[in-house]
């Protein structure tokens, strides 16, 4: 396993040196550049030249790669050439825990309401059970996270003033970088928007869970665990739910990768500061450094993200070995 | 009943009416049942200890479904199932999961009956845990026993069916409803998923541990040749009724049902000079849908000696053999 594990990081190196070559390119390929304007005018020609050559985008393509390469082997992911008082790194190190903080919080609550209600739509098969969870899952599904954000911000924030509206309840400095400190507030904060991303999500896990189970529980091996004289109980818990989760598990991966690196919407309705809204920023202003390393982090998430599935496979079904 | 002579103390298992209704249903939001698929219509047979019955038909018949029936894995819409007296439509829950210590099957499809994510030990150790017979090395002595009683390398325990061939998995199989010290097993086409070669394997296997543990077994299959070596008595089914029930001699030399006499024509015989003289009987059009079967006799729309009365009446059960020899069938003929 470690060497399949070892194996397949390697592999994915040339992957993800790709994707950001691409992104690299076409990112520079972008009519304008980050000094094109300066507010609603244009920057002066010859202030343009200077800056453009301070952050040597004067340089052929190639050579701004191969220098970006070298900041990169250094863990230096590149200055921000608008806001010059920060560099990418502190931008990535102050909104990524909050994305990660946000994204973790709602996977989680997707898989715990998520995988019940799929098991008990599919134990309950054609039943009012089954028709509420389906039909609400349906609608978990359809209902766009802009139209339940503000909806959900109506009804808990404007009308029941219960719950904070907007902002996330906890600041750098983060413990062990990227964990929150577990105050009050900071639940109090999360609730809706971890609410908001979590419910599509939980949806189409419990429309998942509801299918892969119900094809299980028709399977051979079912009814002979049940001929054995097994519990229900346990002929659900033993045989029949774990066969079922593989499909749920292979969404699992990019579905952690999209969500750990920032979801765009969701952080514009609460107002948080987490790395989704980076990455339009970063395109609308030619933030070339800042874009290129949030699409790395990206990729490399999504090949992580990947190969966790895949070991979480290797636990799920024994006919599966990477040796 | 076959019962009726025999005395009742040598029966282990008796199938009286046994009816298995599978409803089809129509509509989206309120279901009604708009008709009934006759999947098994009134079976009745009794097996004796240590014997073996032979449960043979075309596919589609409902072998499968009364053998599954009988075992409570689906609970049968009508009739009576008694094991050793006792009657298991009636049983439910805690009960029912008790008696299947008496009572297992081996399964069909030796590739999709295991579950492929246990062991080949936690596959034929389960029932012992759960039946509390043996626990922890008691329970890994036992299930070594048992893939050795069924020619396995005890060594196996720790793979995975996949690791396995198909004559392999269904001994697994076979250790897996052994495990329990069962009376009686239901055999459902345990054969017919194997190459020739193992199948007669994996039958001397069964007649092995019938003679060696006193096993009865009811074996379901459509090989005819096979259902002879093993069975004492056969049962032929056709569309979820028996026609004929009598000793496995007497059903191969004179059969009477035209139906059988149809099935034992298909038969080839391994001689070329007989084999050449062989008269097939064969059938008209094909099997009628169980959902709405003919009137009267079953079988009166392929019969080759049809006449008015299998349209109208449905042909009684009797015994026309002797009480000791009984040869039973359903036919206006006789």
């Amino acid at each position: 396993m470690t060497r399949y594990i070892i194996r397949r990081l390697l592999v994915s190196i040339p992957v993800v040196f790709a994707i950001v070559l691409f992104t690299f390119a076409v990112v520079h390929a972008l009519p304008g550049g980050p000094f094109s304007n300066v507010g609603e005018k244009a920057m002066p020609e010859q202030m343009r030249v200077i800056m453009e050559r301070r952050f040597g985008l004067d340089q052929p393509l190639y050579i701004q790669f191969w220098n970006y390469l070298k900041m990169l082997a250094h863990g230096d992911l590149g200055p921000m050439m608008r806001m010059r008082s920060q560099t990418v790194n502190d931008i990535v190190s102050q909104t990524w825990p909050v994305s990660i903080q946000l994204g973790s919080l709602a996977v989680f609550l997707a898989f715990v309401i998520g995988v019940p209600a799929g098991i008990f739509a599919a134990l309950r098969r054609n039943s009012w059970v089954d028709y509420t969870a389906t039909f609400v899952a349906v609608l978990g599904v359809s209902i766009n996270n802009i139209v339940l954000g503000p909806l959900l911000i109506l009804i808990f924030g404007v009308w029941l003033k219960i719950l904070p509206i907007a902002f996330w309840g906890a600041e750098p400095p983060w413990i062990l970088g990227f964990l929150p400190k577990p105050t009050w507030q900071f639940w109090t904060h999360a609730v809706l928007p971890v609410f908001t991303l979590g419910t599509a999500m939980s949806a189409s896990i419990a429309r998942l869970t509801r299918a892969s189970l119900l094809e299980v529980l028709m399977s051979d091996y079912i009814r002979t665990a049940r001929a054995k004289g097994l519990k229900e109980r346990t002929v659900i818990i033993r045989h029949a739910l774990k066969n079922s989760l593989i499909p749920v598990a292979t969404i699992l991966g990019p579905l952690l990768a999209g969500v750990l690196t920032g979801t765009f919407v969701v952080e514009q309705i609460f107002a948080l500061n987490g790395m989704g809204r980076q990455f339009l920023m970063s395109i609308e202003q030619r933030e070339y450094f800042l874009l290129s390393s949030l699409t790395l982090i990206f990729s490399v998430m999504l090949v992580l993200g990947n190969l966790f599935v895949d070991i979480i496979y290797a636990w799920l079904d024994p006919r599966i070995r990477y040796d | 009943m076959s019962s009726e002579n025999g005395s009742k103390k040598d029966v282990l298992l008796e199938v009286k009416g046994l009816k298995m209704y599978f409803p089809i249903t129509k509509g989206i939001i309120i279901q009604r049942k708009i008709a009934d698929i006759k999947a098994v219509d009134g079976v009745s047979f009794s097996i004796k200890h240590g014997e073996t019955l032979g449960l043979v038909g075309e596919s589609g018949c409902g072998k499968s479904t009364t053998g599954r029936a009988i075992l409570q894995l689906y609970r049968p819409t009508a009739g009576s199932v008694l094991f050793e007296g006792v009657e298991l439509t009636e049983m439910k829950g805690e009960t029912l999961r008790r008696q299947r210590r008496e009572m297992q099957m081996i399964f069909q499809d030796p590739y999709a009956s295991l579950n492929p994510r246990l062991t080949v030990g936690n596959i034929v150790g389960e029932p012992l845990e759960v039946h509390n017979l043996a626990k922890g090395k008691e329970r890994q002595e036992r299930v070594q026993e048992l893939l050795k009683l069924v020619g396995l390398n005890p060594y196996f325990v720790n793979r995975y069916p996949h690791e396995f061939s198909g004559g392999q998995r269904q001994r697994i199989g076979i250790a897996r409803s052994l495990a329990v010290n069962p009376k009686f097993i239901v055999a459902d086409e345990p054969i017919s998923a194997l190459d020739v070669s193992i199948q007669a394997q994996i039958v001397n296997l069964l007649e092995d541990l019938q003679s060696s543990l006193g096993l009865t077994y009811l074996f379901i299959a459509h090989d005819l040749s096979m259902v002879r070596h093993i069975s004492d008595r056969i049962a032929v089914m056709y569309l979820g009724k028996l026609v004929e029930l009598t000793d496995h001699i007497a059903l191969y030399e004179e059969p009477l049902h035209p139906y059988t006499q149809a099935l034992l024509s298909a038969v080839p015989i391994p001689d070329p000079y007989i084999e050449e003289k062989r008269q097939r009987i064969v059938l008209e059009g094909d099997v009628p849908s169980p959902t709405n079967p003919p009137s009267g006799c079953n079988f009166r729309t392929r019969c080759p000696r049809a006449m008015d009365i299998c349209a109208e009446k449905d042909p009684e059960w009797k015994n026309m053999g002797t009480p000791e020899n009984e040869h039973w069938v359903a036919c206006h003929l006789y």
